[in-house]
């Protein structure tokens, strides 16, 4: 028996206490992997596995190495000032041939005539025309006289620019800039460049959404945590009641609303307020009041759950030190209620930031948003690649963005822990 | 129902005619007319739903009175709202700005009155010195014990030297220990400071040790206003005599009312002289009340010759350390306690009958319960 504990008391200080605990504490810590590893599943397939793929398409260049691989080859070490030689112009015309008895010419087509308007006309027309692979050392001359453009050094630069395996050149067009002929990046043409101000117009009605909420959001969230339990019930089922109806139903119903002859303008022309109906929708307006209203709850429940841990004790303890009520709220209420605004307008916020159903219904043409070209770009006309890189620029503004939050929300903890 | 002496100081506070109802229905203070004296500790004892704290409330501004006036100072303040009474207040769960730090907490009636930084400096720290927490100015309440966290609400509600200090069950969220040690500092305060204090609790120990003058609370109506000697010595009504110390309740009935004294009949047998201080004459019943220090446990029946003596049945004896108290059946009562030095309830043995006496004037005869 004596022995029998002198042993077991040298076994335990043999081992160190610190690798003991995390053996005692190991099958717990198996058993929580294993109650979240179903979820911790799906979401690598359905989350982290899109988002990673939409970044490497943001980058990835195959269309041109996979169609044209002997000229991508031939120019890999073309110093791109003058024309390349005559080893190119066999290698291309070559590839041409080969890819028009397999059928790829327009894939290549396709991702050259982003770069350079008209690429796709160059491309079909020589594939059209070239009959036959020239004579070694004519393949030069017999592609200049097929399409004078290929005796232009940008086309080659373009050629060049696009072979892979990875480019900035969606990156760089998602934010309206462009390479050169000479490879320096250079703002682009005016009529491409309209990303930035989408991505500005996507931030400020985010921003204009964010705002709306929080000044609608906190007297209600306030009401909803200082109202006896019977009525600040009924008062919460009509906040959440936007949850239990269809997205698309409530931004349908703005329009019978706003529109033209609708409810709110045949009533405002009813009581002579107004002589001619206003335009409330397919314009900015339109667009905030449907996003406001959808996204309101988000704003206000975690605002109500900051509010509801404030004491009243609080309030009563300021005013019994002398505070006027005003005072009072805005020295000692609302910076408690600063990590719920913070959480609340963030949630608020991303979320607007990829809103798209409401404004491509409710909006005009100058209202959509960054999330409308994206849908585009992957759906109409299959530009994955640029598709990607707006969405790669989105993501990465939202990141940083919650990072901001993150590193706020930090130091509003150190500096107010909440107790009683 | 009357104050125990002649008011000395002028009233600093006067409740008159005081009612508050919430639903409209039940009054949950009943017509309270109360003074209170300048630089008095007084105490609202009760238990809960007694008014204590709405009454409390009132004198605060967080409730107005329904009916009746409150004076401050001879100044009539119904309508003046909270932050214009000049009254500090220390809650129950201290109430502490978790976003501030102690010395913030502590500077701000300062700030909200616009003092100059210099002043407010010099006031914070003399504050901090007073309750020994000088090294904990730049802590957040989160990171203090409950004790210190009571501390700092106390020097915020002291540090713009209010001329009132309302204080409710700031202790009751202490361990005992602890609270002892608190209510000798706040004694201490207010004794040094020359402060009004208005404490509420219903904690009767509590209420003892501290104050100056106690009013018990029940149902709405002021029971008895007196010092604590007077009341535990003297209680006006049966449930004072409850309320404050432990207490012996025999039922009976007036047989002969003489002068302060009466004879009463007890339910269980045996006649009792009693002091005759709530009945209203011969014929009445009434609710005899006996502190147990004041009884003495005899074996002879014979022996000593008095008024009051009653056969008892040793039921149980309960050692306590510095005393022991013995539970015995007394006509029909089967939980009359009698305190003892320790020691002498070794010789008591369990179904022993032995005799209890005490005098006619430590027997209070009061309205039946």
């Amino acid at each position: 028996m004596t022995n029998a504990l002198l042993t077991g008391a040298n076994a335990s200080t043999d081992v160190p206490l610190k690798r003991r605990l995390r053996r005692a504490e190991r099958t717990r810590q198996v058993k929580a992997l294993a109650l979240v590893l179903p979820l911790l599943l799906f979401l690598l397939f359905t989350f982290a596995g899109p988002i990673a793929g939409m970044l490497w398409r943001s980058v990835e260049d195959w269309e041109v190495r996979q169609v044209l691989p002997q000229t991508v080859a031939a120019l890999a070490n073309w110093d791109g000032k003058d024309l390349p030689d005559e080893n190119a112009y066999a290698a291309l015309a070559s590839d041409i041939m080969a890819a028009r008895a397999a059928g790829t010419i327009a894939i290549a087509a396709k991702r050259l005539n982003y770069a350079l308007n008209g690429f796709r006309t160059i491309l079909t027309s020589t594939g059209r025309n070239l009959k036959a692979v020239p004579e070694p050392g004519t393949a030069k001359e017999t592609l200049g006289k097929i399409n004078p453009a290929w005796r232009e050094r940008a086309t080659w630069t373009t050629i060049k620019d696009a072979s892979g395996p990875i480019t900035g050149f969606y990156l760089l067009a998602a934010l309206d800039l462009t390479r050169n002929a000479d490879g320096a990046i250079v703002a682009a043409p005016p009529d491409q460049a309209i990303y930035r101000d989408i991505f500005l117009r996507t931030f400020l009605i985010s921003l204009g959404v964010t705002a709306l909420c929080l000044i609608l959001g906190f007297p209600v969230a306030y009401l909803l945590a200082t109202l006896p339990p019977g009525r600040s019930n009924l008062l919460m089922i009509f906040v959440l009641l936007p949850f239990w109806t269809s997205l698309l139903v409530r931004t349908c119903a703005w329009i019978v609303l706003l529109q033209s002859k609708g409810v709110v303008n045949d009533s405002l022309l009813w009581l002579g307020i107004i002589d001619a109906p206003l335009r409330l929708i397919y314009n900015r307006f339109g667009v905030c009041v449907a996003m406001t209203h959808v996204l309101l709850p988000f704003m206000i429940l975690p605002l109500y759950s900051s509010m509801k841990a404030i004491s009243p004790a609080y309030m009563r303890a300021a005013a019994s030190l002398g505070a006027p009520p005003l005072t009072a709220f805005l020295r000692i209420y609302l910076p408690q209620t600063l990590p719920g605004i913070g959480a609340g307008s963030l949630l608020v916020f991303i979320l607007a930031l990829g809103y798209y159903i409401t404004p491509a219904l409710v909006g005009g043409a100058a209202d959509q948003m960054i999330s409308y070209f994206i849908a585009l770009y992957t759906t109409e006309t299959a530009n994955w690649g640029l598709a990607s890189a707006l969405g790669a620029v989105l993501l990465l503004a939202t990141v940083l963005l919650a990072l901001v939050y993150g590193k706020l929300v930090q130091g509003q903890q150190v500096t107010g822990g909440m107790k009683n | 129902m009357k104050a125990g002496m002649v008011t000395p100081a002028p009233a600093l506070v006067r409740f008159s005619g005081i009612q508050k109802t919430y639903d409209g229905e039940h009054l949950v203070v009943k017509n309270l007319d109360l003074d209170i004296r300048q630089g008095e500790f007084i105490t609202l004892l009760g238990p809960s739903g007694s008014g204590k704290t709405t009454t409390l409330m009132m004198l605060a501004g967080f409730e107005v009175p329904t009916h009746g006036e409150i004076y401050l100072s001879e100044r009539p303040i119904k309508n003046v709202p909270p932050h214009k009474r000049d009254i500090g207040m220390v809650f129950q769960n201290y109430a502490l700005f978790p976003h501030l730090t102690i010395a913030e907490n502590i500077a701000f009636p300062l700030s909200v009155r616009k003092s100059s930084k210099a002043e407010m400096q010099e006031r914070v720290s003399a504050a901090l010195r007073m309750i020994k927490m000088e090294t904990f100015a730049h802590r957040r309440p989160g990171q203090l014990s409950g004790g210190q966290q009571q501390r700092v609400a106390l020097a915020r509600a002291l540090v713009f030297n209010p001329q009132l200090v309302l204080m409710d069950e700031p202790l009751g969220a202490l361990d005992k220990r602890l609270r002892e040690q608190m209510q000798l500092e706040i004694k201490q305060l207010h004794e040094t400071m020359g402060i009004t204090i208005v404490y509420v609790t219903h904690d009767q120990s509590e209420a003892l040790t501290m104050s100056d003058r106690i009013a018990v609370f029940n149902d709405g109506i002021v029971q008895q206003i007196d010092r604590p000697d007077a009341l535990y010595e003297h209680p006006v009504n049966s449930f004072v005599a409850h309320f404050i110390g432990e207490n012996n309740v025999l039922a009976g009935t007036v047989e002969t009312v003489e002068r302060d004294y009466c004879r009463v009949a007890l339910a269980g047998g045996g006649t009792i002289a009693a002091r005759a201080v709530n009945v209203s004459g011969a014929g009445a019943s009434t609710s005899l009340s006996v502190r147990p220090e004041r009884v003495a446990i005899v074996r002879d029946g014979s022996a000593s010759e008095g008024p009051n003596r009653l056969p008892a049945k040793v039921q149980n004896t309960i050692y306590l350390g510095d005393h022991a108290l013995a539970v015995l059946e007394v006509a029909g009562n089967a939980e009359f306690m009698v305190k003892l030095q320790s020691g002498a309830h070794d010789g008591l043995k369990h179904g022993e009958t032995v005799f209890v006496t005490f005098r006619p004037e430590d027997c209070l005869a009061l309205d039946p319960v």
